[in-house]
């Protein structure tokens, strides 16, 4: 076990030193793009609807599609294959291929996927990759590391090198105008000499057999219409119905992708296309060459059917391929795919794309460094959620593992509902509620014996927790303790009633916001009750414990649903909690209760927001500024579009407020706890740590929404972090 | 803004020239930003011809690599995007409009239309159902992927639209 994270951490580790700086260059240059380019765009939010009831509807019809197209196809003078795996659609092509001496091949992951290159290399078949970057990768020997920019973990310098090396140019190249110029040049003449073009296709439209290459080179339309012969490769997930319905992808996918309103080049070709072939060997005009043209469509499963039947993966054959979910990701900005990297595919959505095409193990590889940050879900322009196809995953590989020899250590403290073969360091998160309990009952002697040498080295070696990270301090005094030995505003005095759902954490390690939260919401005249709820599930479900998440959510619900019957709304201090309820409740609890739920729970601040807005003398009891702040909202919270509130309440209350424009604090709970991980999320943290630290901000209160937020701050800055609500709570009872 | 100015304003921002004129400067414009030797397709652009120009119609492949410039009519002109739509027919407006450095494109001011439902929806008709193909081409050919952004990564490098007002 603990060589397996030694070994993940040295990767990372060598994926920092190595391509960390240019992938981060590059995704970020994509990120910012699309989110200049979608702000542009006023029916973003209707498009995106569009295109995913597009694919909702093609992938619930997909066996009629196929039927169809393969009958356009063929009506047209093409020919459609419907090929079962790799090896079957590599026997066609090989097939088809024939005799070729020359390949030009556009970019296409679904080639990738089932390696066609080495397939027909070793059929005697010279195979060249004509996109730059993919072509960049075939002679570094090297596998992509991004969906959409398969090159992007090099840098210029060592593009040249590889390039100096591999031709021995007169004049050694150097910027990258002659290099490209150089690609072009030694590609064309690839071209000239082709007997067959292969691409891909972004989208199949089955009403014309129409083919939709999005470009940005040129190469896709070079490989398509220069050599006689053009075999297209497509997962059968790419069917669209009608011609119309391409129109929301082709505003999208750019913009999603690299940031561009739409890329330089979109072919919408109709194959076998009329456009004459070129036979640069003919003094003839073009126009005059009547070579008859062949073209074959190969249209591959390779699991994908079975992904349709599978309710959990289905959604991922919605996916475009635009690698938003890739580049909007703080992890994938730091390492890049080759430390996310399955066999083929890369990024948030490829542990569904892995688990579906290739095999469970594959998305194993990865999945871990998702942190179910919510971040790509907003991004995804046919709204996948992509957390929970990870957590799914998760779960389906926790139940394949075989136990360890250090079960024995979790096992008691682990009342789940998981099998006995799970990961000891899963277990020991998933279950982080009981070892809050657990300490706290025994604090202060378990903080003390916590951060003894001998307890850290053995917590390493056996739970893979990293000695270098702080561990949360457990109080004496519980947030619900204090609240029963209290006397509050009673109901009869008060406007309303809430609810105030204690977190593990609020509850057992910070109870001082919780306090805080408590006064404040007296202070405005609410009467608030801190029930003895069990923990939302927040912590088995980011381990892919849904089992246990499951059960929990069911607990919560029922200690809750009473509290809702009185009308009572749920005032949530932990984003990551709130967000449970609001979001991933749908997967386990009957519809009306997740609506009754969800329909009344809040973000305190959201909360105190909306009564201080609607009575604004009320403010006049919060504790107000002017106070220089500097803020840190947290990532789930961003996605539910709530970080607003906060702001803006500290704002009215003349708070100087900075804001991080760093969009992740790196640490997302268990994941900087776990040794392989530890530096990779302190790399992240970095950037907010710079960003709070420059020169003239050392001064401002550091606030955070979020305990993983507020745990990686403080050991990122000198200055202890604290929630917004401890700011504007008034003084002390 | 017109629609024309709208398409006008969207290529700019794509760094592409444009110019606007009457079907009787066709031949003068043409010559000016013509680089020789220079290829084309006919344009189908009412009123306009390059019969009597020096670019060379129905050319060979050697002529087509040869060429500096390569000259073609556009179907449509999509203004909220810049895009022109090249039809992909058998009068060699597909290579023609790739493998040149430069690419004048011959456009009729009337077939610019507001946005990309439009021209999908014309598109629909004349492309899927006519089972035709054709490209929504949007400034010059460009790659990133070594380094930075150059233009010309396998298709021209520049690119001017002549929009014809009749
Ligand atoms: S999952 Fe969504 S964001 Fe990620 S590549 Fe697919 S379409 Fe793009």
């Amino acid at each position: 076990m603990s060589a397996d994270r030694e070994e993940k951490a040295a990767h990372i580790r060598r994926l920092l030193d190595t391509e960390g700086d240019s992938v981060q260059e590059n995704t970020r240059v994509f990120n910012q793009g699309r989110y200049t380019a979608v702000e542009d765009l006023e029916e973003y939010e209707e498009l995106k609807t569009r295109a995913r009831a597009i694919k909702e509807d093609a992938i619930e019809r997909l066996p009629e599609l196929i039927d169809q197209l393969t009958e356009t196809v063929e009506e047209n003078g093409g020919n459609v294959y419907l090929a079962s795996d790799a090896a079957d659609a590599n026997r066609y092509i090989e097939e088809v291929a024939g005799d070729a001496g020359t390949l030009v091949k556009s970019k296409s992951m679904t080639s990738e996927e089932i390696d066609v290159n080495e397939h027909l290399e070793r059929a005697g078949v010279d195979v060249y990759e004509t996109d730059l970057g993919e072509f960049v990768i075939q002679l570094a020997e090297e596998s992509p590391s991004h969906i959409v920019g398969p090159a992007i973990h090099k840098s210029r310098e060592e593009i040249a090198d590889l390039f100096n090396h591999e031709f021995e140019p007169e004049e050694p190249l150097e910027t990258a105008e002659e290099l490209t110029m150089f690609a072009r040049e030694y590609l064309g003449e690839r071209v000239k000499e082709a007997d067959v073009g292969m691409t891909g296709a972004n989208f199949v439209v089955a009403e014309s057999g129409t083919l939709a290459l999005v470009t940005s080179e040129g190469n896709a339309r070079k490989c398509a219409v220069a050599p006689d012969t053009h075999v297209a490769v497509a997962g059968v997930e790419k069917i669209v119905p009608a011609f119309e319905e391409l129109q929301p992808f082709i505003e999208l996918i750019g913009r999603s992708g690299t940031g561009q309103d739409i890329t330089s080049y979109l072919s919408l070709f109709t194959p076998p296309v009329s456009t004459p072939a070129i036979d640069f060997e003919s003094e003839a005009p073009i126009t005059e060459n009547d070579a008859e043209r062949e073209f074959h469509l190969v249209l591959l499963d390779n699991g994908r059917m079975a992904m349709r039947e599978d309710p959990e993966l289905k959604e991922t054959l919605y996916c475009i391929r635009c690698g938003a979910c890739a580049n909007v990701c703080a992890n994938f900005q730091h390492v890049g795919g080759h430390a996310f990297g399955g066999e083929t595919y890369s990024g948030g959505i490829a542990t569904g794309w892995e688990a579906g095409v290739h095999s469970q193990e594959s998305a194993g590889e990865f999945n871990d460094l998702c942190t179910g940050c919510t971040r790509c879900v907003n991004q995804c322009p046919v709204k996948i959620d992509i957390p929970w196809i990870n957590e799914v995953v998760r779960d389906r590989i926790n139940h394949g593992e075989e136990p360890s020899e250090f079960e024995f250590l979790v096992e008691g403290l682990t009342p789940d509902a998981e099998p006995s073969g799970l990961d000891v360091q899963k277990r020991f998160f998933g279950n982080f509620g009981t070892v809050a309990r657990l300490g706290s009952a025994t604090a202060p002697v378990s903080n003390w014996l916590a951060e003894l040498p001998p307890t850290r080295w053995a917590m390493e070696r056996t739970l893979g927790i990293d000695r270098r990270r702080e561990l949360p301090t457990f109080a004496n005094e519980t947030l619900r303790d204090w609240f029963v030995a209290r006397e509050g505003l009673p109901a009869a005095e008060a406007d309303r009633e809430v609810v105030l759902y204690p977190d593990t954490y609020t509850d057992y390690v910070s109870p001082e916001r919780g306090k805080a939260a408590v006064r404040t919401l007296e202070a405005l005249g609410v009467s608030v009750i801190v029930p003895d709820v069990p923990e939302s599930g927040r912590a088995p479900l980011s381990q892919g414990m849904l089992s246990t998440a499951s059960v929990q959510a069911h607990e919560v619900y029922a200690e809750l649903a009473e509290h809702l019957d009185a009308g009572r709304d749920v005032v949530a201090i932990e984003p990551s909690d709130l967000a449970m309820f609001l979001g991933e409740y749908e997967k386990f609890l009957p519809e009306r209760s997740f609506e009754r739920l969800s329909e009344n729970s809040y973000e305190v601040l959201e909360y105190v927001y909306g009564l201080v807005s609607n009575d604004p003398e009320k403010a006049d009891v919060l504790s107000d500024g002017p106070g220089r702040v500097a803020y840190h909202s947290h990532c789930q919270q961003r996605t539910l579009g709530l970080e607003g509130y906060t702001t803006t309440l500290l704002e009215e209350l003349d708070y100087d407020v900075l804001t991080s424009t760093v969009e992740c604090c790196g640490m997302a709970g268990s994941f900087g706890y776990k040794e392989q991980y530890y530096e990779l999320a302190m790399d992240v943290g970095y950037e907010l740590q710079d960003e709070f630290e420059e020169r003239g901000e050392r001064d401002r209160t550091v606030l955070a929404s979020g305990t993983s937020c507020t745990d990686q701050l403080d050991a990122l800055l000198d200055r202890k972090p604290r929630h917004p609500i401890e700011s504007i709570a008034p003084g002390p009872e | 803004m017109s629609t024309v100015e709208t398409f006008e304003h969207s290529l700019e921002g794509l760094a592409v020239e444009t110019t606007r004129l009457a079907p009787e400067s066709f031949e003068e414009v043409l010559e000016e930003i013509v680089t020789e030797p220079a290829v084309g397709a006919r344009p189908g652009v009412e009123g306009v011809s390059l019969e009597d120009t020096a670019v060379a119609l129905d050319p060979t492949p050697h002529q087509l690599e040869e060429a500096v410039t390569g000259v073609t009519g556009a179907v449509l002109g999509i203004a909220d995007y810049g895009s022109v739509v090249l039809r992909s027919t058998s009068d060699g407006t597909e290579p023609v409009s790739l493998f040149c450095d430069d690419h004048v494109v011959v456009l009729d001011a009337d077939d610019v239309v507001a946005d990309m439902p439009t021209a999908i929806g014309w598109m629909a008709a004349n492309v899927g159902d006519a089972r035709e193909s054709a490209i929504i081409a949007t400034g010059p050919s460009a790659t990133a992927d070594m380094g930075a952004l150059v233009r010309g990564a396998h298709g021209p490098k520049r690119v001017h639209v002549l929009i014809v007002e009749s």
